[in-house]
Protein backbone atom coordinates (compact mmCIF):
# COMPACT_ATOMS: atom_id res chain seq x y z
CA UNK A 1 0.00 0.00 0.00
CA UNK A 2 1.31 3.50 -0.80
CA UNK A 3 1.25 6.55 1.46
CA UNK A 4 1.67 4.51 4.63
CA UNK A 5 4.24 6.79 6.24
CA UNK A 6 2.97 8.97 9.10
CA UNK A 7 2.55 12.62 8.11
CA UNK A 8 5.60 14.87 8.47
CA UNK A 9 5.51 17.37 11.35
CA UNK A 10 5.14 20.22 8.86
CA UNK A 11 1.92 18.72 7.51
CA UNK A 12 0.49 18.35 11.02
CA UNK A 13 1.35 22.04 11.58
CA UNK A 14 -0.31 23.01 8.28
CA UNK A 15 -3.44 21.07 9.21
CA UNK A 16 -3.69 22.89 12.55
CA UNK A 17 -3.10 26.26 10.87
CA UNK A 18 -6.25 25.61 8.81
CA UNK A 19 -8.29 25.61 12.05
CA UNK A 20 -7.33 29.17 12.91
CA UNK A 21 -10.03 31.75 12.35
CA UNK A 22 -9.84 35.41 11.49
CA UNK A 23 -9.25 37.54 14.58
CA UNK A 24 -7.98 34.73 16.78
CA UNK A 25 -5.27 35.16 19.40
CA UNK A 26 -3.13 32.05 19.55
CA UNK A 27 -0.45 30.65 21.87
CA UNK A 28 1.95 28.08 20.44
CA UNK A 29 3.92 25.69 22.64
CA UNK A 30 7.53 24.67 22.14
CA UNK A 31 8.43 22.16 19.39
CA UNK A 32 5.88 20.98 16.79
CA UNK A 33 3.31 23.65 17.83
CA UNK A 34 5.80 26.44 17.03
CA UNK A 35 5.82 25.25 13.39
CA UNK A 36 2.17 26.34 13.06
CA UNK A 37 3.43 29.94 12.88
CA UNK A 38 5.01 29.15 9.49
CA UNK A 39 1.63 28.33 7.91
CA UNK A 40 -0.74 31.04 9.15
CA UNK A 41 -3.58 31.75 6.72
CA UNK A 42 -2.46 34.90 4.86
CA UNK A 43 -6.01 36.18 4.38
CA UNK A 44 -6.77 36.18 8.11
CA UNK A 45 -5.59 38.20 11.09
CA UNK A 46 -4.14 35.66 13.52
CA UNK A 47 -2.11 37.16 16.38
CA UNK A 48 0.44 35.03 18.17
CA UNK A 49 0.88 35.46 21.91
CA UNK A 50 4.02 34.40 23.72
CA UNK A 51 3.86 34.05 27.49
CA UNK A 52 7.01 36.14 28.01
CA UNK A 53 5.05 39.27 27.23
CA UNK A 54 4.71 39.45 23.45
CA UNK A 55 1.46 39.86 21.51
CA UNK A 56 2.11 39.83 17.77
CA UNK A 57 5.05 37.48 17.37
CA UNK A 58 6.39 37.74 13.81
CA UNK A 59 8.58 35.46 11.73
CA UNK A 60 12.06 34.42 12.85
CA UNK A 61 14.61 37.18 12.19
CA UNK A 62 17.26 36.94 9.48
CA UNK A 63 20.57 35.64 10.71
CA UNK A 64 22.49 38.54 12.26
CA UNK A 65 19.29 40.61 12.65
CA UNK A 66 18.27 39.10 16.01
CA UNK A 67 17.28 41.50 18.78
CA UNK A 68 18.91 40.06 21.93
CA UNK A 69 15.96 41.23 24.06
CA UNK A 70 13.19 39.80 21.86
CA UNK A 71 12.45 36.09 22.06
CA UNK A 72 9.61 33.58 22.33
CA UNK A 73 8.81 31.36 25.31
CA UNK A 74 11.45 28.87 24.18
CA UNK A 75 14.10 31.61 24.22
CA UNK A 76 14.45 31.68 20.43
CA UNK A 77 14.86 35.09 18.76
CA UNK A 78 11.66 36.36 17.13
CA UNK A 79 10.42 39.54 15.48
CA UNK A 80 7.41 41.71 16.27
CA UNK A 81 4.69 42.29 13.68
CA UNK A 82 3.69 45.90 12.97
CA UNK A 83 1.23 46.62 15.77
CA UNK A 84 2.71 44.00 18.05
CA UNK A 85 2.99 44.99 21.71
CA UNK A 86 5.01 44.13 24.80
CA UNK A 87 4.17 43.70 28.47
CA UNK A 88 5.30 41.87 31.58
CA UNK A 89 4.49 38.43 32.93
CA UNK A 90 1.68 39.56 35.23
CA UNK A 91 -0.23 40.99 32.26
CA UNK A 92 0.68 38.04 30.06
CA UNK A 93 -0.77 35.51 32.48
CA UNK A 94 -3.84 37.65 33.09
CA UNK A 95 -4.40 37.27 29.33
CA UNK A 96 -3.91 33.51 29.66
CA UNK A 97 -5.84 32.83 32.86
CA UNK A 98 -8.57 35.30 31.96
CA UNK A 99 -9.59 33.14 28.99
CA UNK A 100 -8.67 35.73 26.37
CA UNK A 101 -6.70 33.35 24.14
CA UNK A 102 -8.84 31.72 21.46
CA UNK A 103 -6.65 28.67 21.17
CA UNK A 104 -3.44 27.19 22.52
CA UNK A 105 -1.56 24.56 20.52
CA UNK A 106 0.47 22.39 22.88
CA UNK A 107 2.71 19.36 22.65
CA UNK A 108 1.91 16.31 24.76
CA UNK A 109 3.50 13.24 26.29
CA UNK A 110 0.06 11.73 26.98
CA UNK A 111 -3.59 12.68 26.42
CA UNK A 112 -6.52 10.86 28.00
CA UNK A 113 -9.93 10.15 26.50
CA UNK A 114 -11.37 12.65 28.97
CA UNK A 115 -9.10 15.40 27.64
CA UNK A 116 -6.48 15.28 30.41
CA UNK A 117 -3.10 16.57 29.28
CA UNK A 118 0.33 15.42 30.55
CA UNK A 119 3.23 17.26 28.94
CA UNK A 120 5.73 18.43 31.55
CA UNK A 121 7.40 15.55 33.33
CA UNK A 122 8.73 12.07 32.75
CA UNK A 123 8.27 10.40 36.15
CA UNK A 124 11.55 8.50 35.88
CA UNK A 125 13.47 11.82 35.80
CA UNK A 126 12.09 12.81 39.20
CA UNK A 127 11.93 16.52 38.44
CA UNK A 128 10.39 18.57 35.65
CA UNK A 129 9.69 22.08 34.41
CA UNK A 130 6.06 23.19 34.15
CA UNK A 131 6.71 26.68 32.75
CA UNK A 132 3.47 28.28 31.56
CA UNK A 133 1.88 24.99 30.48
CA UNK A 134 -0.57 24.55 33.36
CA UNK A 135 -1.85 28.12 33.06
CA UNK A 136 -2.21 27.93 29.27
CA UNK A 137 -3.86 24.50 29.28
CA UNK A 138 -6.44 25.71 31.77
CA UNK A 139 -6.84 29.26 30.50
CA UNK A 140 -7.14 29.07 26.72
CA UNK A 141 -10.67 28.86 25.31
CA UNK A 142 -9.59 25.84 23.23
CA UNK A 143 -6.61 23.51 23.59
CA UNK A 144 -5.33 21.64 20.55
CA UNK A 145 -2.67 19.00 21.05
CA UNK A 146 -0.06 18.55 18.32
CA UNK A 147 2.02 15.40 18.64
CA UNK A 148 3.18 12.12 17.14
CA UNK A 149 0.44 9.51 17.54
CA UNK A 150 2.68 7.07 19.44
CA UNK A 151 5.97 7.14 21.34
CA UNK A 152 9.22 6.33 19.53
CA UNK A 153 8.78 2.79 20.84
CA UNK A 154 5.31 2.62 19.24
CA UNK A 155 3.36 2.82 22.52
CA UNK A 156 0.07 4.75 22.46
CA UNK A 157 0.16 8.33 23.77
CA UNK A 158 -3.64 8.58 23.68
CA UNK A 159 -4.71 6.64 26.77
CA UNK A 160 -7.75 5.88 28.93
CA UNK A 161 -5.96 7.58 31.82
CA UNK A 162 -2.66 9.46 31.78
CA UNK A 163 0.01 7.81 33.92
CA UNK A 164 2.30 10.86 33.91
CA UNK A 165 1.69 13.92 36.14
CA UNK A 166 -1.02 16.12 34.63
CA UNK A 167 -0.67 19.62 33.21
CA UNK A 168 -4.44 20.07 33.14
CA UNK A 169 -7.53 17.95 33.75
CA UNK A 170 -10.18 17.76 31.02
CA UNK A 171 -8.68 20.62 29.02
CA UNK A 172 -7.99 19.17 25.53
CA UNK A 173 -10.52 19.82 22.75
CA UNK A 174 -8.81 18.17 19.80
CA UNK A 175 -5.75 16.05 19.01
CA UNK A 176 -3.79 16.49 15.77
CA UNK A 177 -1.29 13.70 15.19
CA UNK A 178 0.75 12.35 12.29
CA UNK A 179 -2.04 9.78 11.74
CA UNK A 180 -5.33 11.43 12.64
CA UNK A 181 -7.48 14.32 13.79
CA UNK A 182 -9.48 13.34 16.87
CA UNK A 183 -12.04 15.50 18.69
CA UNK A 184 -12.55 15.10 22.42
CA UNK A 185 -16.29 15.00 23.09
CA UNK A 186 -18.37 14.29 26.19
CA UNK A 187 -19.21 10.89 24.62
CA UNK A 188 -15.56 10.04 24.00
CA UNK A 189 -12.95 10.40 21.27
CA UNK A 190 -14.25 11.01 17.76
CA UNK A 191 -12.02 10.05 14.83
CA UNK A 192 -12.76 12.69 12.18
CA UNK A 193 -9.81 12.64 9.82
CA UNK A 194 -7.18 10.10 8.95
CA UNK A 195 -3.80 10.21 7.18
CA UNK A 196 -3.89 9.09 3.53
CA UNK A 197 -3.43 5.32 3.21
CA UNK A 198 -4.36 4.51 6.83
CA UNK A 199 -7.51 2.74 8.03
CA UNK A 200 -9.52 3.48 11.19
CA UNK A 201 -8.58 -0.01 12.45
CA UNK A 202 -4.87 0.80 12.16
CA UNK A 203 -5.31 4.10 14.02
CA UNK A 204 -7.40 2.31 16.67
CA UNK A 205 -4.63 -0.26 17.12
CA UNK A 206 -2.26 2.59 18.08
CA UNK A 207 -4.78 4.23 20.43
CA UNK A 208 -5.70 2.79 23.85
CA UNK A 209 -9.29 4.02 24.37
CA UNK A 210 -12.04 3.13 21.93
CA UNK A 211 -12.42 5.61 19.07
CA UNK A 212 -15.81 6.51 17.67
CA UNK A 213 -15.50 6.84 13.92
CA UNK A 214 -17.25 9.89 12.53
CA UNK A 215 -19.83 9.13 9.84
CA UNK A 216 -18.15 11.96 7.93
CA UNK A 217 -14.66 10.46 8.29
CA UNK A 218 -12.33 11.88 5.64
CA UNK A 219 -8.66 12.03 4.70
CA UNK A 220 -6.54 14.77 6.22
CA UNK A 221 -6.36 17.43 3.51
CA UNK A 222 -4.55 20.74 3.38
CA UNK B 1 19.90 66.62 42.73
CA UNK B 2 18.28 64.35 45.31
CA UNK B 3 17.13 60.94 44.16
CA UNK B 4 17.66 57.23 44.65
CA UNK B 5 21.24 56.14 45.38
CA UNK B 6 23.05 55.36 42.13
CA UNK B 7 25.91 52.87 42.44
CA UNK B 8 28.56 52.08 39.90
CA UNK B 9 29.88 49.10 41.88
CA UNK B 10 27.46 46.10 41.96
CA UNK B 11 29.34 44.69 45.00
CA UNK B 12 28.70 47.86 46.99
CA UNK B 13 25.05 47.95 45.96
CA UNK B 14 24.49 44.38 47.21
CA UNK B 15 26.86 44.44 50.21
CA UNK B 16 24.08 44.22 52.82
CA UNK B 17 22.41 41.08 51.42
CA UNK B 18 22.92 38.54 54.21
CA UNK B 19 23.31 34.77 54.12
CA UNK B 20 19.93 33.03 54.22
CA UNK B 21 18.11 35.86 52.45
CA UNK B 22 15.16 35.31 50.11
CA UNK B 23 16.02 36.97 46.81
CA UNK B 24 13.94 37.48 43.69
CA UNK B 25 15.90 37.48 40.44
CA UNK B 26 14.28 38.91 37.31
CA UNK B 27 14.69 37.52 33.81
CA UNK B 28 13.32 34.95 31.36
CA UNK B 29 15.50 32.70 29.19
CA UNK B 30 18.42 35.01 29.92
CA UNK B 31 16.70 38.23 28.90
CA UNK B 32 16.41 40.95 31.53
CA UNK B 33 18.64 39.15 34.04
CA UNK B 34 20.66 41.39 36.41
CA UNK B 35 23.83 39.48 35.66
CA UNK B 36 26.26 42.00 37.21
CA UNK B 37 24.38 41.90 40.54
CA UNK B 38 24.36 38.09 40.53
CA UNK B 39 28.09 37.94 39.84
CA UNK B 40 28.77 40.33 42.72
CA UNK B 41 26.71 38.19 45.06
CA UNK B 42 28.47 35.03 43.89
CA UNK B 43 31.91 36.59 44.31
CA UNK B 44 31.06 37.53 47.91
CA UNK B 45 30.01 33.93 48.55
CA UNK B 46 26.78 34.66 50.42
CA UNK B 47 25.19 31.27 51.12
CA UNK B 48 21.95 29.63 52.25
CA UNK B 49 19.91 31.68 49.80
CA UNK B 50 16.32 31.12 48.71
CA UNK B 51 16.05 32.16 45.07
CA UNK B 52 12.75 33.10 43.46
CA UNK B 53 13.19 33.16 39.69
CA UNK B 54 11.38 31.85 36.64
CA UNK B 55 14.04 29.69 35.06
CA UNK B 56 17.56 28.42 35.50
CA UNK B 57 19.93 27.79 32.62
CA UNK B 58 23.18 26.16 33.59
CA UNK B 59 25.37 25.23 30.68
CA UNK B 60 22.66 24.54 28.10
CA UNK B 61 22.21 28.13 26.95
CA UNK B 62 24.66 30.99 26.33
CA UNK B 63 22.75 33.15 28.81
CA UNK B 64 23.73 33.70 32.45
CA UNK B 65 21.14 33.72 35.22
CA UNK B 66 20.64 32.70 38.85
CA UNK B 67 22.06 29.27 37.97
CA UNK B 68 25.47 30.84 38.63
CA UNK B 69 24.54 31.10 42.33
CA UNK B 70 23.39 27.46 42.30
CA UNK B 71 26.65 26.36 40.64
CA UNK B 72 28.61 28.19 43.36
CA UNK B 73 26.75 26.19 46.04
CA UNK B 74 25.11 29.28 47.55
CA UNK B 75 21.45 28.28 47.18
CA UNK B 76 19.38 26.32 49.69
CA UNK B 77 16.02 26.53 47.91
CA UNK B 78 14.69 27.47 44.47
CA UNK B 79 11.15 28.65 43.76
CA UNK B 80 10.69 28.57 39.97
CA UNK B 81 8.56 27.35 37.06
CA UNK B 82 11.36 26.15 34.76
CA UNK B 83 14.30 24.93 36.89
CA UNK B 84 15.65 22.36 34.43
CA UNK B 85 15.96 22.16 30.64
CA UNK B 86 13.62 19.91 28.67
CA UNK B 87 16.43 17.55 27.74
CA UNK B 88 18.03 15.40 30.41
CA UNK B 89 21.13 14.76 28.28
CA UNK B 90 23.36 17.16 30.25
CA UNK B 91 22.10 17.43 33.84
CA UNK B 92 22.63 20.91 35.27
CA UNK B 93 24.16 21.71 38.66
CA UNK B 94 20.63 22.32 39.92
CA UNK B 95 19.33 18.94 38.78
CA UNK B 96 22.31 17.12 40.29
CA UNK B 97 22.10 18.96 43.63
CA UNK B 98 18.34 18.50 43.77
CA UNK B 99 18.68 14.76 43.15
CA UNK B 100 21.28 14.58 45.93
CA UNK B 101 18.84 16.30 48.28
CA UNK B 102 21.12 19.31 48.68
CA UNK B 103 18.75 21.87 47.21
CA UNK B 104 15.01 22.21 47.74
CA UNK B 105 12.57 23.02 44.92
CA UNK B 106 9.15 24.62 45.02
CA UNK B 107 7.86 24.19 41.47
CA UNK B 108 5.05 26.56 40.49
CA UNK B 109 3.12 27.17 37.29
CA UNK B 110 4.53 30.34 35.72
CA UNK B 111 1.31 32.34 36.05
CA UNK B 112 0.89 31.27 39.67
CA UNK B 113 4.50 32.28 40.38
CA UNK B 114 4.11 35.78 38.96
CA UNK B 115 0.67 36.28 40.52
CA UNK B 116 1.92 35.23 43.98
CA UNK B 117 4.68 37.82 43.59
CA UNK B 118 2.16 40.39 42.37
CA UNK B 119 -0.10 39.64 45.35
CA UNK B 120 2.79 40.20 47.77
CA UNK B 121 3.56 43.56 46.19
CA UNK B 122 -0.06 44.64 45.97
CA UNK B 123 -1.05 43.81 49.56
CA UNK B 124 -3.33 40.94 48.52
CA UNK B 125 -3.54 38.14 51.08
CA UNK B 126 -3.86 35.38 48.49
CA UNK B 127 -5.98 34.50 45.48
CA UNK B 128 -7.94 31.68 43.85
CA UNK B 129 -6.66 30.45 40.49
CA UNK B 130 -8.03 27.75 38.17
CA UNK B 131 -4.47 26.84 37.15
CA UNK B 132 -3.38 23.43 38.40
CA UNK B 133 -6.78 22.04 39.44
CA UNK B 134 -6.62 18.24 39.24
CA UNK B 135 -2.82 18.20 38.85
CA UNK B 136 0.13 17.74 41.23
CA UNK B 137 0.15 21.54 41.68
CA UNK B 138 -3.06 21.24 43.68
CA UNK B 139 -1.49 19.07 46.37
CA UNK B 140 -1.99 20.51 49.85
CA UNK B 141 -3.93 23.50 48.55
CA UNK B 142 -7.45 24.60 49.45
CA UNK B 143 -9.95 23.99 46.64
CA UNK B 144 -12.93 26.29 46.37
CA UNK B 145 -15.81 26.17 43.91
CA UNK B 146 -16.73 29.63 42.64
CA UNK B 147 -19.60 29.94 40.18
CA UNK B 148 -19.37 26.22 39.40
CA UNK B 149 -15.65 26.16 38.71
CA UNK B 150 -12.85 24.81 40.91
CA UNK B 151 -10.03 27.09 42.02
CA UNK B 152 -6.89 26.65 44.13
CA UNK B 153 -5.94 29.06 46.89
CA UNK B 154 -2.45 30.52 46.53
CA UNK B 155 -0.58 32.68 49.02
CA UNK B 156 1.45 35.83 48.34
CA UNK B 157 5.19 35.38 47.82
CA UNK B 158 7.35 38.23 49.17
CA UNK B 159 11.15 38.52 49.34
CA UNK B 160 13.85 40.35 51.26
CA UNK B 161 15.56 41.61 48.12
CA UNK B 162 14.64 41.86 44.44
CA UNK B 163 17.50 41.98 41.97
CA UNK B 164 16.06 43.20 38.69
CA UNK B 165 17.17 44.69 35.42
CA UNK B 166 15.71 47.57 33.46
CA UNK B 167 16.77 49.40 30.32
CA UNK B 168 16.68 52.98 31.57
CA UNK B 169 15.93 54.68 34.85
CA UNK B 170 15.63 58.24 35.99
CA UNK B 171 17.12 59.30 39.31
CA UNK B 172 13.71 58.99 40.99
CA UNK B 173 13.85 55.28 40.21
CA UNK B 174 11.22 55.28 37.46
CA UNK B 175 11.99 52.43 35.07
CA UNK B 176 11.41 51.44 31.47
CA UNK B 177 12.28 48.08 29.97
CA UNK B 178 13.22 46.84 26.52
CA UNK B 179 11.27 44.27 24.48
CA UNK B 180 10.83 40.91 26.22
CA UNK B 181 13.48 41.79 28.81
CA UNK B 182 10.61 43.14 30.91
CA UNK B 183 9.14 39.74 31.93
CA UNK B 184 9.17 39.29 35.77
CA UNK B 185 11.13 42.48 36.52
CA UNK B 186 8.33 45.01 37.14
CA UNK B 187 6.36 42.55 39.29
CA UNK B 188 9.37 41.58 41.39
CA UNK B 189 10.18 45.28 41.89
CA UNK B 190 6.98 45.59 43.94
CA UNK B 191 7.38 42.57 46.19
CA UNK B 192 10.69 42.91 48.04
CA UNK B 193 11.74 44.97 51.02
CA UNK B 194 14.70 46.27 48.98
CA UNK B 195 14.65 46.45 45.17
CA UNK B 196 18.02 46.86 43.47
CA UNK B 197 17.98 47.63 39.74
CA UNK B 198 20.73 47.04 37.22
CA UNK B 199 20.31 49.71 34.51
CA UNK B 200 22.23 50.93 31.53
CA UNK B 201 21.35 54.60 32.03
CA UNK B 202 20.20 56.76 34.95
CA UNK B 203 18.71 59.91 33.47
CA UNK B 204 17.81 63.20 35.12
CA UNK B 205 14.31 63.56 36.54
CA UNK B 206 11.89 64.45 33.78
CA UNK B 207 13.85 62.68 31.05
CA UNK B 208 11.43 59.73 30.85
CA UNK B 209 7.97 60.18 29.35
CA UNK B 210 5.75 59.92 32.45
CA UNK B 211 3.10 58.08 30.38
CA UNK B 212 5.67 55.45 29.37
CA UNK B 213 7.06 54.65 32.83
CA UNK B 214 6.45 50.95 33.57
CA UNK B 215 7.77 50.73 37.13
CA UNK B 216 7.03 53.80 39.27
CA UNK B 217 10.05 54.87 41.31
CA UNK B 218 8.29 54.27 44.63
CA UNK B 219 9.17 50.56 44.30
CA UNK B 220 12.89 51.15 43.75
CA UNK B 221 15.54 51.59 46.46
CA UNK B 222 18.85 51.46 44.55
CA UNK B 223 20.09 51.88 41.00
CA UNK B 224 23.28 50.26 39.73
CA UNK B 225 24.78 51.58 36.51
CA UNK B 226 26.23 48.79 34.41
CA UNK B 227 27.32 49.07 30.76
CA UNK B 228 25.23 47.25 28.15
CA UNK B 229 27.07 43.93 27.99
CA UNK B 230 26.92 42.38 31.49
Amino acid sequence: MTGRAPLPREVVAMRIARELEDGWYVNLGIGLPTLVANYLPPDKLVVIHSENGVLGVGPAPELGQEDPDLCNAGGQPVTLIPGGCLFGHAESFAIIRGRHLDVAVLGALQVSEGGDLANWMLPQRGVGSIGGGADIARGAKRVYVAMEHTTREGEPKILRQCSYPLTGRGVVNAIFTDLAVIRVSPQGLLLEEIAPGWTPEEVQARTEPRLMVSPALREIRL
Amino acid sequence: MPGKPVFSDPAQATADIPAGATIMVGGFTGRGVPVALLRALRDRGVGGLTIVTNDLSGGWSPWEDAALLVEAGLVRKVIASFPIPGSASTPTAFERLHREGKIELELLPQGTLVERIRAAGAGIGGFYTPTGVGTPFAEGKEVRVIDGQEYLFELPLPADFALIRAHRADVLGNLVYRRAARNFNPTMATAARVTIVQVEEALPAGALDPEAVVTPGIYVQRLVLVGGAA
